[in-house]
Protein backbone atom coordinates (compact mmCIF):
# COMPACT_ATOMS: atom_id res chain seq x y z
CA UNK A 1 0.00 0.00 0.00
CA UNK A 2 1.98 3.04 -1.27
CA UNK A 3 1.02 6.14 -0.78
CA UNK A 4 -2.49 7.51 0.10
CA UNK A 5 -4.00 9.42 -2.77
CA UNK A 6 -6.69 8.24 -3.61
CA UNK A 7 -8.74 8.97 -6.59
CA UNK A 8 -11.42 11.63 -6.46
CA UNK A 9 -14.87 11.16 -6.26
CA UNK A 10 -17.30 12.12 -9.25
CA UNK A 11 -21.03 12.26 -9.16
CA UNK A 12 -22.75 10.53 -12.37
CA UNK A 13 -25.83 11.83 -14.56
CA UNK A 14 -26.98 9.80 -17.30
CA UNK A 15 -29.88 10.38 -19.96
CA UNK A 16 -32.10 8.04 -20.89
CA UNK A 17 -33.07 6.80 -24.33
CA UNK A 18 -36.18 8.81 -24.46
CA UNK A 19 -34.77 12.37 -24.65
CA UNK A 20 -35.52 13.21 -20.64
CA UNK A 21 -33.17 14.78 -18.86
CA UNK A 22 -29.62 13.35 -17.33
CA UNK A 23 -30.27 12.14 -14.13
CA UNK A 24 -28.25 11.08 -11.24
CA UNK A 25 -27.82 7.60 -11.02
CA UNK A 26 -25.02 7.31 -8.36
CA UNK A 27 -20.86 7.87 -8.06
CA UNK A 28 -17.88 6.55 -8.93
CA UNK A 29 -13.58 6.87 -8.77
CA UNK A 30 -11.37 8.23 -10.93
CA UNK A 31 -8.37 10.25 -11.76
CA UNK A 32 -9.60 12.63 -14.06
CA UNK A 33 -12.74 13.25 -16.31
CA UNK A 34 -11.77 10.74 -19.50
CA UNK A 35 -11.62 8.18 -16.81
CA UNK A 36 -14.79 8.95 -14.88
CA UNK A 37 -16.99 8.63 -18.09
CA UNK A 38 -15.45 5.34 -19.17
CA UNK A 39 -15.98 4.09 -15.41
CA UNK A 40 -18.89 5.27 -15.67
CA UNK A 41 -20.36 3.60 -18.85
CA UNK A 42 -18.58 0.37 -17.35
CA UNK A 43 -20.25 0.93 -13.87
CA UNK A 44 -23.46 2.88 -14.88
CA UNK A 45 -24.72 1.45 -18.17
CA UNK A 46 -24.11 -2.74 -18.47
CA UNK A 47 -27.39 -2.26 -19.50
CA UNK A 48 -27.86 0.35 -22.39
CA UNK A 49 -29.54 2.81 -19.96
CA UNK A 50 -28.15 5.83 -21.71
CA UNK A 51 -27.52 7.52 -24.55
CA UNK A 52 -25.28 10.23 -22.79
CA UNK A 53 -23.17 10.34 -19.45
CA UNK A 54 -22.06 13.29 -17.84
CA UNK A 55 -19.25 13.18 -14.85
CA UNK A 56 -18.80 16.16 -12.12
CA UNK A 57 -16.24 16.27 -9.66
CA UNK A 58 -18.23 16.11 -6.62
CA UNK A 59 -16.61 18.50 -4.67
CA UNK A 60 -17.81 21.17 -7.71
CA UNK A 61 -21.74 20.20 -6.48
CA UNK A 62 -23.21 22.76 -4.14
CA UNK A 63 -26.17 21.57 -2.42
CA UNK A 64 -29.28 23.22 0.20
CA UNK A 65 -28.57 22.42 3.52
CA UNK A 66 -31.04 19.70 4.79
CA UNK A 67 -31.45 22.09 8.21
CA UNK A 68 -32.92 24.60 6.39
CA UNK A 69 -35.84 23.16 4.49
CA UNK A 70 -38.39 24.78 6.43
CA UNK A 71 -37.36 27.80 5.37
CA UNK A 72 -36.32 26.87 1.75
CA UNK A 73 -39.96 25.38 1.12
CA UNK A 74 -42.42 26.05 3.17
CA UNK A 75 -43.20 29.37 1.17
CA UNK A 76 -44.91 27.23 -1.58
CA UNK A 77 -47.03 25.40 1.23
CA UNK A 78 -49.93 27.64 1.14
CA UNK A 79 -49.99 28.41 -2.69
CA UNK A 80 -52.08 25.80 -4.21
CA UNK A 81 -53.56 27.92 -6.60
CA UNK A 82 -50.51 26.91 -8.73
CA UNK A 83 -51.96 23.54 -9.38
CA UNK A 84 -54.53 23.21 -12.12
CA UNK A 85 -56.65 21.17 -9.91
CA UNK A 86 -57.37 24.33 -7.84
CA UNK A 87 -59.37 25.58 -10.32
CA UNK A 88 -63.22 24.17 -10.46
CA UNK A 89 -64.48 24.09 -14.27
CA UNK A 90 -68.07 23.27 -15.14
CA UNK A 91 -68.13 20.32 -17.03
CA UNK A 92 -70.31 21.83 -19.49
CA UNK A 93 -66.98 24.31 -20.63
CA UNK A 94 -65.74 20.69 -22.09
CA UNK A 95 -61.96 19.80 -21.98
CA UNK A 96 -59.38 22.19 -20.84
CA UNK B 1 -26.91 -12.98 4.71
CA UNK B 2 -24.38 -10.54 2.37
CA UNK B 3 -24.00 -9.11 5.83
CA UNK B 4 -24.03 -11.40 8.65
CA UNK B 5 -23.67 -10.64 12.44
CA UNK B 6 -23.38 -6.92 11.99
CA UNK B 7 -22.19 -5.25 15.56
CA UNK B 8 -25.13 -2.65 16.14
CA UNK B 9 -24.86 -0.08 18.47
CA UNK B 10 -27.62 1.66 20.10
CA UNK B 11 -28.02 5.23 20.73
CA UNK B 12 -25.19 6.62 23.14
CA UNK B 13 -25.04 9.12 25.91
CA UNK B 14 -24.04 12.13 23.78
CA UNK B 15 -26.97 11.85 21.83
CA UNK B 16 -29.72 14.68 22.47
CA UNK B 17 -32.89 12.65 23.47
CA UNK B 18 -34.89 15.03 21.48
CA UNK B 19 -33.04 14.75 18.02
CA UNK B 20 -33.50 10.62 18.87
CA UNK B 21 -36.43 11.19 18.66
CA UNK B 22 -37.19 12.84 16.66
CA UNK B 23 -34.76 10.82 14.12
CA UNK B 24 -36.80 7.66 15.13
CA UNK B 25 -40.32 9.82 13.89
CA UNK B 26 -39.25 10.42 10.59
CA UNK B 27 -37.93 6.99 10.66
CA UNK B 28 -41.21 6.19 11.79
CA UNK B 29 -42.79 8.03 8.96
CA UNK B 30 -41.10 6.30 5.93
CA UNK B 31 -39.03 8.68 5.84
CA UNK B 32 -35.51 8.46 4.26
CA UNK B 33 -32.49 9.53 6.13
CA UNK B 34 -29.85 11.33 3.71
CA UNK B 35 -26.31 11.82 4.45
CA UNK B 36 -26.50 15.26 5.52
CA UNK B 37 -29.45 14.80 8.05
CA UNK B 38 -28.30 14.42 11.38
CA UNK B 39 -28.18 10.85 12.55
CA UNK B 40 -27.44 9.27 15.89
CA UNK B 41 -23.71 7.28 15.87
CA UNK B 42 -24.63 4.03 15.95
CA UNK B 43 -26.89 4.65 13.25
CA UNK B 44 -23.96 5.50 11.16
CA UNK B 45 -21.20 3.22 12.56
CA UNK B 46 -23.64 0.29 12.23
CA UNK B 47 -24.43 0.85 8.84
CA UNK B 48 -20.80 1.73 7.76
CA UNK B 49 -20.11 -1.95 8.69
CA UNK B 50 -23.54 -3.27 7.22
CA UNK B 51 -23.04 -1.59 3.61
CA UNK B 52 -19.05 -2.45 3.61
CA UNK B 53 -20.00 -5.94 5.09
CA UNK B 54 -22.25 -6.47 2.02
CA UNK B 55 -19.78 -4.63 -0.13
CA UNK B 56 -17.22 -6.67 0.48
CA UNK B 57 -19.25 -9.47 0.09
CA UNK B 58 -20.28 -8.64 -3.68
CA UNK B 59 -16.28 -7.81 -4.72
CA UNK B 60 -15.18 -10.81 -2.81
CA UNK B 61 -18.26 -12.77 -4.12
CA UNK B 62 -16.56 -12.80 -7.74
CA UNK B 63 -13.81 -15.26 -6.45
CA UNK B 64 -15.43 -18.46 -6.63
CA UNK B 65 -17.60 -17.86 -10.35
CA UNK B 66 -14.13 -16.11 -11.72
CA UNK B 67 -12.57 -19.74 -11.06
CA UNK B 68 -14.76 -20.72 -14.01
CA UNK B 69 -14.92 -18.16 -16.34
CA UNK B 70 -11.98 -19.99 -17.91
CA UNK B 71 -13.70 -23.44 -18.22
CA UNK B 72 -17.45 -22.72 -18.79
CA UNK B 73 -18.70 -25.27 -21.05
CA UNK B 74 -19.55 -23.22 -23.83
CA UNK B 75 -18.71 -19.67 -25.08
CA UNK B 76 -22.27 -18.68 -24.66
CA UNK B 77 -21.80 -19.71 -20.88
CA UNK B 78 -18.92 -18.02 -20.51
CA UNK B 79 -19.96 -14.40 -21.97
CA UNK B 80 -23.06 -15.17 -19.37
CA UNK B 81 -20.37 -16.05 -16.23
CA UNK B 82 -18.59 -12.93 -17.69
CA UNK B 83 -21.23 -10.80 -17.35
CA UNK B 84 -22.98 -11.51 -14.13
CA UNK B 85 -19.34 -11.41 -12.35
CA UNK B 86 -18.97 -8.12 -13.68
CA UNK B 87 -22.27 -7.13 -12.30
CA UNK B 88 -21.03 -8.08 -8.71
CA UNK B 89 -18.09 -5.88 -9.35
CA UNK B 90 -20.52 -3.04 -9.49
CA UNK B 91 -22.64 -4.16 -7.22
CA UNK B 92 -19.26 -3.69 -4.97
CA UNK B 93 -19.17 -0.33 -6.10
CA UNK B 94 -22.61 1.16 -5.39
CA UNK B 95 -22.52 -0.17 -2.47
CA UNK B 96 -19.08 1.22 -1.30
CA UNK B 97 -20.22 4.59 -2.80
CA UNK B 98 -23.42 4.22 -0.39
CA UNK B 99 -20.85 3.39 2.52
CA UNK B 100 -19.07 6.64 1.82
CA UNK B 101 -21.74 9.52 2.14
CA UNK B 102 -21.13 8.15 5.66
CA UNK B 103 -17.40 9.03 5.83
CA UNK B 104 -15.62 6.20 5.28
CA UNK B 105 -13.09 5.63 2.46
CA UNK B 106 -13.50 3.15 -0.03
CA UNK B 107 -9.74 2.86 0.08
CA UNK B 108 -10.09 2.56 4.04
CA UNK B 109 -12.59 0.23 3.50
CA UNK B 110 -10.65 -1.98 1.80
CA UNK B 111 -7.72 -2.08 4.17
CA UNK B 112 -10.10 -3.22 7.01
CA UNK B 113 -11.05 -5.83 4.71
CA UNK B 114 -7.76 -6.94 4.34
CA UNK B 115 -6.15 -7.28 7.90
CA UNK B 116 -9.62 -8.28 8.62
CA UNK B 117 -11.28 -5.90 10.53
CA UNK B 118 -14.20 -5.88 8.41
CA UNK B 119 -16.05 -9.45 7.16
CA UNK B 120 -18.07 -10.94 3.93
CA UNK B 121 -19.90 -13.62 3.65
CA UNK B 122 -19.32 -16.32 5.06
CA UNK B 123 -20.84 -18.33 1.83
CA UNK B 124 -17.99 -17.06 -0.12
CA UNK B 125 -15.56 -19.25 1.87
CA UNK B 126 -16.57 -22.21 0.19
CA UNK B 127 -15.17 -23.43 -2.63
CA UNK B 128 -16.23 -24.29 -6.41
CA UNK B 129 -15.40 -27.32 -7.24
CA UNK B 130 -17.80 -28.16 -10.53
CA UNK B 131 -19.21 -26.44 -12.98
CA UNK B 132 -22.73 -27.54 -11.22
CA UNK B 133 -21.62 -25.24 -8.75
CA UNK B 134 -21.96 -22.14 -10.92
CA UNK B 135 -25.62 -23.40 -11.23
CA UNK B 136 -25.67 -23.68 -7.63
CA UNK B 137 -24.59 -20.37 -6.77
CA UNK B 138 -26.97 -18.97 -8.80
CA UNK B 139 -29.42 -20.52 -7.94
CA UNK B 140 -28.89 -20.60 -3.66
CA UNK B 141 -26.66 -18.30 -3.02
CA UNK B 142 -28.01 -15.12 -5.64
CA UNK B 143 -31.54 -16.82 -4.32
CA UNK B 144 -30.97 -16.00 -0.54
CA UNK B 145 -29.35 -12.93 -1.33
CA UNK B 146 -32.57 -11.56 -2.98
CA UNK B 147 -34.73 -12.98 -0.34
CA UNK B 148 -32.62 -10.08 1.95
CA UNK B 149 -31.98 -7.34 -0.69
CA UNK B 150 -35.62 -6.92 -1.93
CA UNK B 151 -36.58 -6.01 1.52
CA UNK B 152 -33.88 -3.51 2.19
CA UNK B 153 -34.82 -1.37 -0.92
CA UNK B 154 -37.41 -0.13 2.01
CA UNK B 155 -34.35 0.71 4.59
CA UNK B 156 -34.63 4.17 5.85
CA UNK B 157 -30.84 5.11 4.29
CA UNK B 158 -31.52 7.03 1.17
CA UNK B 159 -27.73 6.14 -0.58
CA UNK B 160 -28.08 2.17 1.05
CA UNK B 161 -31.91 2.22 -0.42
CA UNK B 162 -30.84 3.50 -4.24
CA UNK B 163 -28.31 1.24 -4.21
CA UNK B 164 -30.04 -2.11 -3.56
CA UNK B 165 -33.13 -1.07 -5.95
CA UNK B 166 -29.98 -0.68 -8.77
CA UNK B 167 -28.99 -4.12 -7.45
CA UNK B 168 -32.50 -5.60 -7.35
CA UNK B 169 -32.87 -4.70 -10.70
CA UNK B 170 -29.64 -6.73 -11.92
CA UNK B 171 -29.89 -10.16 -9.65
CA UNK B 172 -32.83 -11.60 -11.10
CA UNK B 173 -31.21 -12.36 -13.90
CA UNK B 174 -27.88 -13.57 -11.65
CA UNK B 175 -30.69 -16.29 -9.90
CA UNK B 176 -32.05 -17.55 -13.27
CA UNK B 177 -28.89 -18.43 -15.02
CA UNK B 178 -28.01 -20.44 -12.11
CA UNK B 179 -31.29 -22.02 -12.41
CA UNK B 180 -30.79 -22.29 -15.91
CA UNK B 181 -27.49 -24.27 -15.66
CA UNK B 182 -28.98 -26.53 -13.00
CA UNK B 183 -31.59 -27.96 -15.31
CA UNK B 184 -29.90 -27.84 -18.34
CA UNK B 185 -27.45 -30.29 -16.26
CA UNK B 186 -30.24 -32.21 -14.33
CA UNK B 187 -31.92 -33.28 -17.85
CA UNK B 188 -28.32 -34.43 -19.21
CA UNK B 189 -26.47 -37.87 -18.68
CA UNK B 190 -27.13 -39.57 -15.15
CA UNK B 191 -23.48 -38.53 -14.22
CA UNK B 192 -24.20 -34.46 -15.27
CA UNK B 193 -27.02 -35.26 -12.94
CA UNK B 194 -24.98 -36.42 -10.24
CA UNK B 195 -22.91 -33.35 -10.65
CA UNK B 196 -25.96 -31.09 -9.54
CA UNK B 197 -27.10 -33.13 -7.13
CA UNK B 198 -23.41 -32.48 -5.43
CA UNK B 199 -23.26 -29.14 -5.68
CA UNK B 200 -26.69 -28.46 -4.19
CA UNK B 201 -25.56 -31.18 -0.97
CA UNK B 202 -22.59 -29.10 -0.77
CA UNK B 203 -23.81 -25.52 -0.77
CA UNK B 204 -28.13 -25.94 0.84
CA UNK B 205 -26.52 -25.50 4.70
CA UNK B 206 -24.03 -22.53 4.02
CA UNK B 207 -26.96 -21.33 1.75
CA UNK B 208 -29.29 -21.48 4.75
CA UNK B 209 -26.24 -19.90 6.74
CA UNK B 210 -26.47 -16.71 4.72
CA UNK B 211 -29.21 -15.62 6.64
CA UNK B 212 -27.13 -15.91 10.26
CA UNK B 213 -27.34 -16.91 13.09
CA UNK B 214 -31.32 -17.90 14.73
CA UNK B 215 -33.06 -15.24 15.79
CA UNK B 216 -32.82 -16.44 19.70
CA UNK B 217 -28.72 -16.24 18.87
CA UNK B 218 -28.27 -12.65 17.42
CA UNK B 219 -28.26 -10.10 19.84
CA UNK B 220 -27.90 -6.99 16.91
CA UNK B 221 -31.38 -7.20 15.54
CA UNK B 222 -33.59 -5.29 17.59
CA UNK B 223 -32.30 -2.08 17.48
CA UNK B 224 -30.99 -2.55 13.64
CA UNK B 225 -35.01 -2.97 12.79
CA UNK B 226 -35.95 0.07 15.00
CA UNK B 227 -33.85 2.23 12.40
CA UNK B 228 -34.81 -0.14 9.92
CA UNK B 229 -31.54 -1.11 8.72
CA UNK B 230 -32.81 -4.75 8.76
CA UNK B 231 -35.95 -5.73 7.84
CA UNK B 232 -36.58 -8.63 8.54
CA UNK B 233 -35.64 -11.33 10.93
CA UNK B 234 -32.60 -14.15 10.27
CA UNK B 235 -35.31 -16.99 10.91
CA UNK B 236 -37.84 -15.22 8.82
CA UNK B 237 -36.03 -14.80 6.12
CA UNK B 238 -35.05 -18.31 6.38
CA UNK B 239 -38.10 -19.78 6.12
CA UNK B 240 -39.07 -17.54 3.00
CA UNK B 241 -36.23 -19.10 1.58
CA UNK B 242 -36.27 -22.87 2.16
CA UNK B 243 -40.00 -22.49 1.49
CA UNK B 244 -39.71 -21.33 -1.66
CA UNK B 245 -36.24 -23.20 -2.67
CA UNK B 246 -37.65 -26.94 -1.79
CA UNK B 247 -40.43 -26.67 -4.81
CA UNK B 248 -37.76 -25.80 -7.75
CA UNK B 249 -35.37 -29.05 -6.02
CA UNK B 250 -38.24 -31.04 -6.68
CA UNK B 251 -38.41 -29.78 -9.95
CA UNK B 252 -35.28 -30.40 -10.78
CA UNK B 253 -35.74 -34.04 -9.49
CA UNK B 254 -33.02 -33.42 -7.07
CA UNK B 255 -33.06 -34.22 -3.29
CA UNK B 256 -32.58 -31.57 -0.33
CA UNK B 257 -29.36 -32.93 2.00
CA UNK B 258 -32.20 -32.80 4.73
CA UNK B 259 -33.78 -36.18 6.31
CA UNK B 260 -35.92 -34.06 8.73
CA UNK B 261 -37.51 -31.94 5.63
CA UNK B 262 -41.02 -32.05 5.79
CA UNK B 263 -44.42 -29.75 4.92
CA UNK B 264 -45.83 -28.38 8.01
CA UNK B 265 -49.39 -27.85 7.48
CA UNK B 266 -50.07 -25.96 10.86
CA UNK B 267 -47.71 -23.39 9.92
CA UNK B 268 -47.97 -23.06 6.11
CA UNK B 269 -44.31 -23.95 5.27
CA UNK B 270 -41.33 -26.48 5.89
CA UNK B 271 -39.79 -27.42 8.76
CA UNK B 272 -36.52 -28.54 8.14
CA UNK B 273 -32.79 -28.53 9.96
CA UNK B 274 -30.83 -25.87 10.89
CA UNK B 275 -27.36 -25.75 9.53
CA UNK B 276 -24.02 -26.97 11.98
CA UNK B 277 -23.85 -23.18 13.69
CA UNK B 278 -20.36 -24.32 15.19
CA UNK B 279 -19.01 -24.47 11.19
CA UNK B 280 -20.62 -21.22 10.70
CA UNK B 281 -18.92 -19.36 13.77
CA UNK B 282 -15.47 -20.67 12.72
CA UNK B 283 -16.07 -19.61 8.43
CA UNK B 284 -16.75 -16.40 10.04
CA UNK B 285 -13.90 -16.33 12.58
CA UNK B 286 -12.02 -16.45 9.11
CA UNK B 287 -11.26 -20.44 9.40
CA UNK B 288 -13.49 -20.94 6.02
CA UNK B 289 -11.87 -23.74 3.45
CA UNK B 290 -11.28 -20.82 1.27
CA UNK B 291 -10.80 -17.77 4.08
CA UNK B 292 -7.15 -17.61 3.37
CA UNK B 293 -6.82 -17.77 -0.10
CA UNK B 294 -9.86 -15.25 -0.80
CA UNK B 295 -7.93 -12.06 1.20
CA UNK B 296 -4.64 -13.59 -0.37
CA UNK B 297 -5.86 -12.97 -3.63
CA UNK B 298 -8.00 -9.73 -2.52
CA UNK B 299 -4.45 -8.55 -1.57
CA UNK B 300 -2.56 -9.75 -4.38
CA UNK B 301 -4.70 -7.66 -5.92
CA UNK B 302 -4.91 -4.75 -4.42
CA UNK B 303 -0.88 -4.60 -4.24
CA UNK B 304 -0.18 -5.24 -7.64
CA UNK B 305 -2.93 -2.64 -8.66
CA UNK B 306 -1.03 -0.17 -6.50
CA UNK B 307 1.18 0.95 -9.43
CA UNK B 308 -1.76 1.32 -11.54
CA UNK B 309 -4.28 4.02 -9.28
CA UNK B 310 -1.05 5.87 -8.67
CA UNK B 311 0.45 5.79 -12.29
CA UNK B 312 -3.01 7.18 -13.34
CA UNK B 313 -3.20 9.91 -10.57
CA UNK B 314 0.36 11.04 -11.57
CA UNK B 315 -0.74 11.08 -15.31
CA UNK B 316 -3.61 13.19 -14.45
CA UNK B 317 -2.53 15.70 -12.24
CA UNK B 318 0.54 16.08 -14.98
CA UNK B 319 -2.14 16.33 -17.78
CA UNK B 320 -3.91 19.34 -15.46
CA UNK B 321 -0.97 20.95 -14.97
CA UNK B 322 0.33 21.38 -18.57
CA UNK B 323 -3.50 22.40 -19.45
CA UNK B 324 -2.76 25.00 -16.73
CA UNK B 325 0.28 25.91 -18.62
CA UNK B 326 -1.17 26.25 -21.80
CA UNK B 327 -4.00 28.67 -20.80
Amino acid sequence: MTDKREWPLWEIFIRGQHGASHRHVGSLHAPDAEMAILNARDVYTRRKEGVSIWAVPANAIAASSPSKKGPMYDPAEDKAYRHPTFFDIPKDVGPM
Amino acid sequence: MYAQMVKSEGPKDQDDPTKLAEFQARIDAGEKIEPKDWMPEGYRKTLIRQIGQHAHSEIVGQLPEGNWITRAPTLERKAILLAKVQDEAGHGLYLYCAAETLGVSRDEMTEMLLDGRMKYSSIFAYPTLTWADMGAVGWLVDGAAIMNQVPLQRTSFGPYSRAMIRVCKEESFHQRQGFDIMMKMCAGSPAQKQMAQDALNRFWYPALMMFGPSDKDSVHSSQSMAWKIKMNTNDELRQKFVDQTVPQAEYLGLTVPDDTLAWNEEKGGYDFAEPDWDEFFEVLKGNGPCSVDRIATRKKAWDDGAWVRDGLMAHAEKARAAKVAAE
